[in-house]
């Protein structure tokens, strides 16, 4: 497994407690799991989507994924309606392990209140999360 | 130097039976035909079952070489935490296989099956004095099942009291089948975290333990190993909020004799006798999973129930308020003959003696180990103790193929990745069965293998290295299941 430093953690993203990430595009925010996340879990087996159109508040829980060790929810790190899921996740769950920000992504989120990515923490405060869990 | 079990040697390829034989072949003679050949409905006839053509010593020779490839706890140490891989003594076979009991009909009348109803009769009564608990149904065929009918019965007692009641507190440190049990009944299971010391408080059940919440589902000794020392207290803030207790008894290994959970609160159990109690397991089984209650919840226990009169036992469904039948006929009633078996072969004393020896292995396994494996929560453990992969992370070695290498060794790897709560866990039950020169054995095992993740982790990178099978692709295994021959 990766050392904190060995992470790959993009600062122009917010980062949720439950290690979701979450990235502004426009008027809408991807969301996807941090790359510290899929290190943890190890290789991702597949990954429970919420339904286009489906309403989650913020740290509600919108989906699983199951890895060769555990299943762990997914909790929205901004509230907000699916407007897509990435369906390439049904095919190849380990887009999630290969890259994380990218072809990984999970959700796109129509976001009730702008506000609550000022909540999330900067990458500065998750590597600080991450320190303190170690 | 030490000779460790794990050692490699000729090992027979066996390839499935449909791939061997030959078209004709058979196995045994029939008796010449002595009536009129008399042929099916054409409605009923169609091809037959694509039966493999093979002799009997080819039939023979395939299992016993699959039988090769095993391991099981006859075979060597089972250390599989939170599943009490304790041996089963060969006796429990015996009495099982008395043909009075296996080849009883479940189909025969009472007057003529009286041994085996007086049996699990019998045995319901042995279990509700281990446990503190009035009345017990040997009906569900396995702890999870057991769990269900659990749930039942509360959601039973709830709509008798015409309370309707939706949501089931579960500990982070229960049983993983516990929530899923909950849900299955249509509760919604609500998570309470464990403290510092890896129990529950009290104070954080009675945050969400509410007029809503129909109970709690409380593994003890918890899946830490650690016994919930708070039990009553919690009991009594569930209690008084109209709720019921749950325990899933599947750790009570740790506790016969010395704790009855009906004693501390629970209203509800369920045993493994599997576990607990000795049967086989795993591929084994099949498994059975009693549900024992208080008196005022007997009513609703599954049926047909087990019941005596003047020295006459037999099935009865006259139990109105009952939540039904939970399986065929009565329950897997060979598991029932061996717990029997066990439960008076050993006695009141030896059961105890059996929890105090588990209790001490794996207090044992604790303190011999944890200089070299960090151990999650530092203080005296149950039946099981649980360590992690922290102090090899920096040598990029982890949990599983610490577990992995542990088969290079000859034993089978502890539980590992649970419970959830700690990172990277290796749970290990050495069970009372194991004697102090195995454990040592497996001790040393240990200590080669943390000793080995810093010199030459390749080993544990490559490991298994020693069996039929390297290591398997369980990614590629669950990403593309391939469920067919």
């Amino acid at each position: 497994m990766k050392q904190i430093s060995e992470l790959n953690l993009p600062d122009d993203i917010r980062y949720s407690e439950d290690h979701e990430w979450a990235r502004r595009e426009g008027d809408a925010v991807r969301v996807g799991i941090s790359d510290y996340a899929q290190d943890q879990l190890g290789d991702i087996t597949f990954v429970g989507l919420p339904n286009v159109g489906d309403s989650f508040n913020q740290k509600e829980e919108f989906g699983t994924v199951e890895s060769t060790k555990a299943v762990s929810e997914l909790f929205m790190p901004v509230g907000g309606e699916v407007l897509a899921v990435n369906e390439a996740l049904v095919e190849s769950p380990g887009l999630v392990n290969e890259d994380p920000y990218g072809a990984g992504w999970i959700l796109l989120v129509k976001s009730h209140n702008p506000d609550e990515m000022n909540s999330l923490m900067t990458k500065d405060d998750y590597v600080k999360r991450l320190k303190g869990t170690e | 130097m030490t000779e460790f079990p794990g050692a490699t040697g000729l090992i027979f390829n066996e390839p499935l039976l449909w791939e061997k034989g030959k078209k004709g072949r058979i196995g045994m003679s029939l008796p010449r035909r002595d009536v009129e050949a008399c042929g099916l409905d054409k409605d009923l006839e169609g091809d037959g079952p694509d039966f493999p053509d093979l002799s009997e010593l080819e039939v023979v020779r395939h299992y016993v070489r699959l039988s090769q490839w095993n391991f099981g706890v006859d075979a060597g140490m089972y250390p599989l935490g939170s599943c009490t891989m304790k041996y089963n003594p060969k006796l429990n076979e015996k009495i099982a296989s008395l043909p009075g009991f296996a080849e009883a009909h479940p189909l025969l009348p009472t007057a003529l099956s009286q041994g085996a109803l007086r049996l699990i009769f019998e045995l319901e009564r042995l279990l509700a004095e281990i446990t503190g608990m009035d009345a017990v149904s040997c009906q569900p065929a396995a702890g999870a099942h057991g769990e269900l009918t659990g749930m039942l019965i509360i959601h039973a007692f709830h709509k008798n009291n015409g309370s309707a009641r939706s949501k089931i507190i579960v500990p982070d440190t229960a049983h993983g089948t516990n929530p899923a049990s909950a849900a299955l009944c249509g509760y919604q299971p609500v998570t309470v975290k464990s403290n510092q010391q890896g129990i529950l408080s009290p104070d954080a059940v009675a945050e969400v333990m509410d007029a809503g919440t129909a109970g709690i589902m409380i593994t003890n000794p918890n899946t830490l190993g650690l016994f919930e020392e708070n039990i009553r207290e919690i009991a009594d803030v569930v209690h008084k909020k109209g709720g019921l207790v749950y325990c899933d008894g599947a750790n009570m290994n740790a506790v016969l004799g010395i704790v009855r959970m009906g004693d501390v609160g629970a209203d509800v159990l369920h045993l493994n006798l599997h576990k607990t109690f000795s049967a086989p397991h795993g591929g084994g089984g099949p498994g059975s999973g009693p549900v024992c209650v208080r008196k005022s919840l007997a009513k609703f226990l599954p049926v047909p129930r087990v019941v005596e009169s003047q020295g006459a036992y037999s099935l009865s469904y006259n139990f109105p308020e009952t939540i039904g039948k939970v399986h065929a006929f009565y329950g897997n009633f060979g598991v029932m003959i061996k717990a029997y078996a066990y439960i008076l072969s050993m006695g009141a004393e030896n059961l105890k003696r059996a929890s105090q020896l588990a209790v001490l292995n794996a207090n044992y396994i604790r303190a011999r180990l944890k200089d070299v494996f960090h151990l999650a929560y530092d203080r005296p453990c149950m039946h099981e103790c649980v360590f992690s992969d922290k102090l090899q992370k920096q040598d990029k070695v982890t949990t599983l193929e610490i577990a992995k290498r542990l088969i290079d060794y000859g034993f089978h790897p502890p539980t590992v990745y649970f419970p959830l709560v700690v990172s990277g866990a290796i749970m290990i039950e050495p069970t009372e069965t194991e004697s102090k020169e195995e454990i040592d054995l497996f001790i040393e095992a240990c200590r080669a293998i943390a000793n080995e993740a810093k010199e030459n982790p390749e080993l544990l990178h490559a490991a298994p290295s020693k069996t039929k099978v390297k290591r398997l692709d369980e990614t590629n295994a669950a990403r593309h299941p391939c469920l067919q021959g």
